[in-house]
């Protein structure tokens, strides 16, 4: 164990209780990554605080002592976001996991961070309200880690991502201190801070509790399967519905290859043969949604369905989702090792980002499936490999990568949901030019100037946060009077 | 104040070379909030732009950017103008991604002019605002209207920016598409912070389509009743919370004429939305209106006017809390014997109050501190310990006098780290310097 995390045990078992501490190598172990396996490091030191003032205090005592921390919810991000410091404390933010107050007249619920995500909407529920962000891990992932994330999932077309929920977070800034972000409403005074560390991927500071909007349930929930020959039909039908002026909750596309490995894994009885299918999911008042559903339908038949099955009642609809939320693992049926990749194009786009991959796979030998959110152009391409067939995972992580630049040239974005983490971040300076990457890290700079708080991450390049050189106006007569601050 | 300054006259031929049209301020034109700027800048470009922060950098001079202007006499006035950077030069919308329903749009277009545009594809940014203000400035101000009920504030709407830093280094974030969590996400930052941390050039939205159907149910409530407002109270969180889907719930209650009204704004198919209305009306009668109207025709009343004189206070909450809000709006203006008009988002939990500008300085700041107590109360009633505030109290318009005679604001969760960002990205504090009236 480094020497400056050694010297810290004793102040943490202090703060969290004995039983609270991790020393033993073979249950850090546990801890060394996260749902990125491919990266791994095992932490010098875990600990597991039960409240906002012992995450506090660790901060604090961390930050005295000039070592790196990194915080931990369920352990489920994709891009190594929470993946530990060798000389650092872990900190796993499982104990804080509680619902502490649903407001079914603000709509509002506070909830610990490391509360799953699917805790918070069936709390919500008997109060006919649920959490709308649904990433496909909600039955595991934290709202905590959805916050550093800036979690979408398959409804977040229509809802909106993490950061359109979240009104007010408690956080833990890398120097120590707790401090609220927001206040709840959803209004700001000042600086939207609670939108800038939304999102931030655990760089600038811990969260402690989080209030997040709740939304009444829908009426009706009606959902489509369409099945095609091909991607580009089920392309086709997805342009016509958006361009009929039609929001679904969710636009899900799987071609054959996913939806083979689906099959495989949990039996969702897709139609046999299919080229692509597509999932529709029309949520709202049920005076709305039985007129834009013959919408939807006649214009999934014109685009040339094979097949359309609807499922209305919540069983039939689950059947149908567990193809595609299974999708990822499913894979792991029919190939030995995979890449999960999550990257965005204009959804105008994904007709020819798709042709690009399919040449990609082609050249390679490494096949690709695909499972995309066609809605809003979030890709995520599963590369199948081999990694007991030398070179394999060498070809596959060149595919992967390459599927990225076919994004960026079709102007879209290296992560759609997933985040950089330490994943991405030396693909940063494709999509983003120095000085915008030296802009970004003012904000680090204003956090956590030390560069403490999960550092590494998302950055390729950390910036010197050099002293700021302090005011030289004279102050504004109402903050000489104590009266206002100003900028 | 900052009168003995004087600019360097070096400073004249710097910013000439860096953006062809330059001129020099004028009172009648540009003077922002009294202070007459040195210059007044037109860039036609984010590289003209860019070179003028640098010219004004190299020669400490404070800048304020500038829209329409609509948005200019909002928050505290500055203590410092040398330079105004105006971007009404750069109004192109540059590409509308109808497919896509994205837009970029430069800074200096109009909300009008965007709104053209984008409705020959049957699309929208759905923001409420003046159609003269410019995108820039409503992004600046963090403008909203009533369907920041469903569609949220423009910080919800931007997907991508870019910004000119007070040392005049250009920066973007975000992109082009919907979906994106690469890098931190400045578009939040610049968003509502009134020109203080830097330029913004360009901005591109999310777009929405527009409704095919569109309508308003509104319940009227007896102002002399006394238990009309909880009823409204009521009202209101029944809207917000039905699954009828509204995009706007909206209250407006006025002295004179003496109304009490909860508005509810339905959109989407002819069939779906008369369906709708119709179970609204229900809603709404059933809370206890005692007249109940459906109308196609969009109501003006919400119209926020920034730039209208008077004061302007906002008022945000938890809805739970509504009904107490309006009781300390009202207690407030009875001891101080006006009675402000109330109109906003309840059902999002923000209403604005308005003072005639006929009201005397020292009477409006009496009502702004008498609220402000009451208020706190009922903030502090909901506290659970942990520090968190339930709402708060901003004012956003006022005569200068009266801002300096309401007194010391509330505290702003997150000050210290707002402190700390302001001085990351200007740190001379020449970016609008003093604008930001904390906590009032």
């Amino acid at each position: 164990m480094a020497a400056g995390v050694e010297a810290l045990v004793p102040r943490m078992r202090e703060i969290c209780g004995p039983g609270h501490v991790v020393t033993d190598p073979l249950e850090l172990r546990t801890y060394e990554c996260d749902g990125l396996t491919s990266h791994r490091s095992v932490p010098a030191l875990a600990v597991l605080p039960g409240t906002a003032s012992e995450v506090a205090s660790v901060v604090a005592a961390c930050a005295a002592a000039g070592v790196p921390f990194v915080a931990r919810g369920s352990g489920t991000g994709l891009s190594g976001g929470a993946l530990p410091r060798e000389d650092g404390v872990l900190i796993v933010m499982s104990r804080m996991r509680s619902i502490v107050e649903i407001d079914p007249v603000s709509r509002r619920a506070i909830v610990e961070p490391g509360a799953t995500n699917l805790s918070v909407s069936k709390a919500a529920a008997p109060f006919g309200l649920f959490y709308a962000p649904d990433p496909s891990s909600q039955v595991v992932c934290s709202v905590g880690g959805n916050v550093a994330e800036n979690s979408g999932g398959a409804h977040c077309l229509k809802h909106g991502f993490t950061v359109h929920h979240v009104t007010a977070l408690q956080i833990v800034t890398p120097s120590g201190q707790l401090t609220w972000l927001g206040d709840g409403t959803g209004v700001c005074s000042g600086y939207d801070l609670l939108g800038a560390f939304t999102g931030s991927e655990g760089t600038l500071g811990i969260v402690t509790k989080i209030v997040v909007k709740l939304m009444p349930l829908p009426e009706v929930v009606h959902l489509l399967l369409v099945a095609y020959d091909t991607t580009s039909h089920g392309g086709q039908a997805v342009s016509d519905i958006i361009g009929a002026g039609i929001l679904p909750g969710a636009i899900e596309m799987m071609d054959a290859l996913a939806i083979e490995a689906a099959e495989e894994a949990v039996h969702c009885n897709y139609p046999a043969g299919a080229g692509a299918v597509l999932l529709v999911e029309l949520d709202g008042p049920a005076a709305e949604v039985e007129a834009e559903m013959s919408t939807v339908r006649s214009l999934c038949e014109a685009a040339g369905a094979t097949e359309i099955r609807t499922a209305d009642d919540p069983a039939e609809r689950a059947g149908i989702w567990a193809g595609r939320k299974s999708a990822f693992a499913a894979v792991g049926r029919i190939s030995p090792a995979y890449i999960v990749q999550d990257g965005v194009v204009p959804r105008t786009s994904l007709g020819a980002v798709l042709a690009q991959i399919a040449s990609l796979s082609a050249e390679s030998g490494i096949r690709v499936a695909n499972v995309f959110h066609a809605g809003d152009g979030n890709l995520h391409p599963l590369v199948l490999y081999d990694d007991a067939v030398p070179g394999q995972a060498e070809a596959a992580e060149k595919v992967s990568g390459a599927i990225l630049d076919a994004c960026l040239e079709q102007g879209g974005s290296i992560t759609g949901e997933h985040g950089v983490g330490v994943d991405k971040s030396r693909y940063m300076p494709k999509m983003f030019n120095s000085a915008d990457l030296d802009t970004m890290q003012l904000v680090r700079c204003a956090f956590d100037p030390a560069s403490l708080c999960n550092p590494g991450k998302i950055f390729p390049t950390p910036r010197l946060c050099g002293e700021v050189p302090g005011h030289h106006r004279a102050p504004h007569p109402a903050v000489a009077a104590g009266q206002a601050e100003i900028f | 104040m900052d009168t003995e300054r004087s600019v360097v006259p070096a400073a004249r031929d710097a910013l000439v070379a860096a953006c062809p049209v330059v001129r020099k301020g004028v009172p009648a034109s540009d003077a922002v909030a009294g202070l007459v700027p040195s210059f007044v800048a037109f860039p036609a470009s984010t590289d003209e732009a860019s070179a003028l922060l640098r010219v004004a950098a190299a020669h400490d001079l404070s800048v304020v950017p500038r829209g329409a202007g609509t948005g200019l006499g909002w928050g505290l006035p500055p203590v410092s103008c040398d330079l105004v950077i105006d971007l009404q030069a750069m109004d192109q919308v540059i590409e509308h991604a109808a497919g896509d329903l994205v837009a970029r749009v430069q800074a200096g277009a109009t909300m009008g002019n965007l709104a053209s545009v984008l409705s020959l594809a049957g699309q929208q940014l759905a923001v409420d605002a003046p159609a003269d203000a410019t995108v820039g400035g409503v992004v600046a101000t963090g403008t909203a209207g009533p369907r920041r009920f469903r569609y949220g504030a423009p910080r919800d709407l931007l997907i991508g920016i870019t910004v000119v830093r007070a040392d005049g280094v250009v920066a973007h974030s975000g992109g082009k598409v919907v979906k994106n969590v690469a890098g931190y996400d400045l578009g939040k930052l610049f968003a509502g912070s009134q020109g203080t941390l830097g330029l913004i050039t360009e901005v591109t939205f999310r777009l929405h389509p527009l409704p095919a159907a569109a309508a308003w149910v509104t319940g009227d409530f007896d102002p002399n009743v006394p238990s009309a407002l909880a009823g409204a109270a009521s009202a209101v969180a029944s809207a917000a919370g039905s699954a009828l889907v509204p995009s706007a719930v909206e209250l407006l209650w006025t002295g004179s004429p003496a109304v009490l009204r909860v508005g509810v704004l339905l959109e989407g198919t002819p069939s779906g939305v008369a369906e709708r209305a119709k179970q609204m009306a229900e809603l709404l009668a059933g809370a206890g209106a005692t007249v109940v109207a459906t109308s196609e025709t969009p109501f003006r009343w919400w119209q926020p006017e920034p730039g209208a004189p008077g004061t302007v206070v906002r008022v945000t909450f938890w809805v739970r809390q509504l009904a107490e809000v309006l009781g300390a709006l009202a207690t407030a203006g009875v001891s101080t014997g006006i009675r402000p008009a109330v109109s906003g988002a309840a059902g999002a939990g923000v209403l604005y109050a308005w003072l005639d500008p006929g009201v005397a300085d020292e009477i409006a700041a009496r009502f702004v501190r008498a609220l402000r107590d009451r208020l706190s109360g009922v903030f502090a009633g909901s506290a659970d310990g942990t520090g968190l505030s339930r709402g708060g109290m901003a004012v956003l318009a006022a005569p200068t006098a009266l801002l300096a005679a309401a007194g010391a604001g509330q505290p702003v969760p997150g000050l210290d780290l707002m402190r700390a960002v302001k001085d990351q990205f200007d740190p001379g504090h020449r970016m609008c310097p003093g604008r930001f009236p904390w906590g009032r």
